[in-house]
């Protein structure tokens, strides 16, 4: 049923919103919100944040494969072409590494592109220019070229779409120093973050999820001003306890809560860190976490070997290896590229059950 | 089948005139009635009712009369596609890979230096040619002591643009300093022209502490934003979307300037030749594409490249207005950067040009091309075709040169390269705090965090770091 359910998420997005909802009605009594009664999409608040840099930069421009006309993919881009009008609503032709290539030289000559790829998986096709040029450019010469550029788009998982559809890049992109790479989760995230990258100097990779774009959040008087902006680098405690710390991005934060609720009613008190960001990574915030709690179960959807999750660990074990009370553990995707059948998929990605078993595995209450 | 379609050819272009129906069958809005198809054609008498009914749907546009009456020639009738009108044949007729004749080579000077009588080309002032001359022999100069010095084991690695002096300087003379250039790397000579000094140049080979490019990079990736020429890149071609981006941008302000791009032959072949170009020409962005044709892409040879008529038939495949020029006569190769820069800027277009040239060098020092071609090939390039003698020949029968000029300019410049490159070796390289800035616009923590672990590390073990490491 899980699979059938999903599948139709793909169409209209309503599925993971209808059923999370109602789980999320009882988190949102739980955190007391400032005027907590506005709710917002994750597509309203991209389609927001970009509006507004926008409007207040004439500088920054949109770019992409049916960003104007089509109103965007995912639709993230709808009414934007309308009001600023095809230069700075650019659709462009099919290639990814030619109009990579372009925002990366606008970027050059001072303009603000915002760059927007179907999906990461198609970012393959020029990701030389997103590292070799856009990466390394102020370093090789030496601050004389700024790259102000954001590319954003789907990441990870949607659900039935294979292989070439659904690989996460949060590892890759984080890897490379020059870059900065964010997650955001909520629509508040994805509000303050879209507008931190779009302001930032540096080249920012901003991975969004297509699951989660019809996904309504509460939203906060603040996060609605077109001034809001969240800080680059500094990850959020989305709950607080005080047995074991969860670290998370994207769709995988609101699995990690759903867990925490599990956890909860048999006792143990999970801290669910959201990330927000990936490079620069809040190691501060997760030390931290784990000083108190002493236990660390990661999770990601990405592949496992080298991932976001192996990066924290490491860092973890480094830097807080005295407090640990347990092993660290790490929660990915399967080793495998990503298969289309729906209940291959299901078992090739992480589930509420899996971060529940772990965690309790780290608190020595199963085996 | 011939005869037939003469006969209703005449009778639509008798019938068109005697009617007046100069638009009948090409109306831009012709969307209600479908094309003519090949069966309804065929028959001499459905053309004539056709003719006859569409009368009344005729709404004759006069400015395609001269397009019918040109069509009238070839085809008669014109489909209707996605894409615009387009006339039809029934010769199954193929393009042929390669016309009988090469898209013939632009120039001004002949091989002695003298100017080729009925010469289409902008002249060139006195003042000008000289500058420009000495900006030759001081490139073909500090082209060859560079290389010596990689040669000596001073610097690691040099690329040098010998052969193509005439491609790096005329180019740069004809651009104005506000256009930007793209270069790929072996364009020195635009940089030179602008402005970047012996000693520059010096500093990043031997990437010491006054190199603007803080030692950042391998040597001859120079670049300068003072200058509008932005550092060179390793990835071949992916300078050529970024230019379309350039120019994108500088259309959006309204500058009057435009981008500039270099390219080899070789790296015509990148997937990126194909994005930067056929988007500068949707985008109608003001770029020059210039590619250097020097038959050689390191050991690869042109026909092992393209089986193209070089670069310039590519132009007209991204609907780009295209030359080809002979790289090796400076005043060709300013006649045409200027008039491509000019329509760049005034049009709003991008513009092709292939220089054809040799590269008399090696690739880079890391090269020895007499290994995959004949040692008399380069040495007939280099005496009987170069471009730095023929410029002279004819700067000189201007009266404008002379011996005298030709032993000073050639020792001053040998001197003072000499002496930047004795000066760069020398300075300390850059120190530590520059191998941690410019990642980000600003340094973040951890990085900061490294950098003061790296000092606290050198100050507590000196021994492992030579002496007078420069923190």
């Amino acid at each position: 049923m899980w699979g059938i359910l999903r599948r139709s998420a793909v169409d209209g997005g309503g599925f993971s919103a209808s059923s999370l909802r109602r789980t999320r009605f009882s988190l949102v009594s739980a955190r007391s919100y400032a005027a907590g009664s506005k709710e917002m999409t994750v597509r309203d608040a991209l389609n927001s944040a970009i509006d507004e840099e926008m409007s207040a930069d004439p500088k920054v421009f949109v770019m992409g494969e049916e960003v104007g006309q089509y109103q965007g993919a995912y639709k993230i881009t709808k009414g934007l072409l309308e009001k600023y009008g095809p230069e700075r609503v650019y659709d462009t032709p099919i290639t990814e590494a030619g109009f990579t290539g372009i925002g990366v030289g606008a970027a050059y000559a001072g303009l603000k592109p915002v760059v927007e790829f179907m999906t990461f998986n198609f970012s393959m096709q020029a990701i030389d220019h997103i590292i070799n040029s856009a990466a390394k450019s102020n370093y090789m010469s030496a601050g004389q070229i700024n790259v102000p550029i954001a590319f954003r788009g789907p990441n990870g998982a949607a659900a039935g779409v294979g292989a070439q559809h659904s690989q996460c890049y949060a590892a890759w992109y984080a890897s490379v120093p020059g870059l900065k790479v964010l997650a955001p989760y909520s629509a508040e995230d994805a509000r303050g973050l879209l507008k931190a990258a779009i302001r930032d100097p540096d080249p920012v990779v901003f991975l969004e999820n297509e699951l989660l774009y019809g996904e309504s959040f509460p939203i906060s008087e603040e996060a609605l001003d077109s001034s809001f902006c969240l800080p680059i680098g500094k990850a959020k405690i989305e709950r607080e306890g005080k047995d074991v710390t969860i670290t998370t991005f994207s769709k995988m934060v609101g699995f990690a809560l759903k867990a925490a609720e599990k956890l909860a009613e048999e006792g143990i008190g999970a801290e669910v860190i959201n990330l927000r960001s990936i490079r620069p990574l809040d190691r501060a915030t997760i030390n931290a976490s784990v000083r108190k709690t002493s236990r660390l179960v990661t999770v990601e959807e990405g592949f496992p070997q080298h991932g976001v999750c192996a990066e924290i660990c490491a860092s973890v074990v480094e830097e807080s290896f005295s407090y640990l009370d347990a092993p660290v553990a790490r929660i990915a995707g399967a080793d495998v590229p990503m298969p289309y059948a729906a209940n291959l998929e299901r078992l090739a990605l992480p589930q509420v059950e899996d971060i529940v078993r772990a965690a309790k595995r780290a608190c020595y209450r199963s085996k | 089948m011939a005869i037939w379609f003469s006969r209703s050819r005449n009778i639509v272009f008798s019938l068109r005139h005697n009617l007046n129906l100069s638009g009948i069958l090409i109306k831009r809005d012709y969307s209600p009635r479908p094309a003519f198809t090949n069966s309804q054609l065929s028959s001499k008498s459905v053309c004539l009712d056709s003719f006859t009914s569409l009368r009344h749907e005729s709404t004759a546009v006069e400015k395609q009369l001269d397009l019918v009456q040109q069509s009238d020639e070839e085809d008669p009738q014109e489909l209707n596609f996605p894409g615009g009108k387009v006339g039809y044949t029934s010769e199954m007729k193929f393009i042929p890979e390669s016309s009988s004749l090469r898209v013939p080579c632009y120039r001004v000077l002949d091989e002695d230096g003298r100017i080729i009588s009925n010469s289409d080309y902008i002249p060139v002032s006195e003042k000008l040619a000289v500058r420009m001359y000495e900006h030759m022999a001081t490139l073909q100069v500090m082209d060859h002591i560079f290389y010596e010095a990689q040669r000596q084991g001073r610097i690691s690695f040099f690329i040098t643009a010998v052969g193509e002096e005439a491609i790096n300087i005329a180019s740069a003379a004809a651009l104005s300093p506000d256009d930007v250039v793209l270069p790929q790397y072996r364009e020195p000579g635009v940089l030179l022209w602008r402005g970047f000094t012996l000693q520059e140049f010096a500093n990043q080979c031997f990437g010491n502490k006054a190199d603007r490019g803080k030692g950042r990079q391998m040597p001859v990736h120079y670049g300068s934003n003072r200058h509008n020429f932005f550092t060179v890149s390793s990835p071949i071609a992916t300078q050529l979307p970024q230019a379309a981006g350039v120019g994108y941008s500088l259309k959006m302000e309204k500058k009057n300037a435009c981008a500039v791009t270099f390219i080899g032959d070789g790296g015509t072949s990148e997937g990126d030749f194909h994005a930067g170009l056929n988007f500068a020409a949707v985008m109608e962005a003001p770029v020059v594409f210039i590619c250097r044709n020097n038959g050689w892409a390191i050991s690869t040879h042109i026909s092992e490249q393209f089986r193209s008529d070089g670069i310039v038939v590519k132009g007209q495949a991204y609907g780009i207005r295209s030359i080809r020029v002979d790289g090796n006569d400076a005043l060709a190769v300013y006649s045409a950067v200027r008039s491509a820069r000019e329509m760049a800027v005034k049009e709003q277009r991008p513009v092709l040009i292939e220089a054809m040239t040799y590269r008399v060098g090696h690739h880079s020092t890391s090269d020895d091309s007499t290994k995959y071609r004949a040692a008399d090939e380069i040495q007939y390039w280099k005496m009987s075709r170069n471009p730095v003698n023929r410029f002279r020949k004819w700067v000189e029968d201007n009266g404008w040169w002379s011996e005298e000029d030709e032993s000073k300019i050639r020792s001053n410049a040998r001197k003072q390269i000499l002496q930047a490159i004795q000066a760069a070796e020398k300075w300390d390289k850059p120190p530590l705090t520059e191998l941690f800035s410019d990642v980000y616009d600003v340094k973040p923590k951890n990085l900061e965090e490294q950098e003061l672990g790296l000092k606290e590390l050198v100050e507590k073990q000196p021994q492992d770091y030579p002496p007078g490491f420069q923190i």
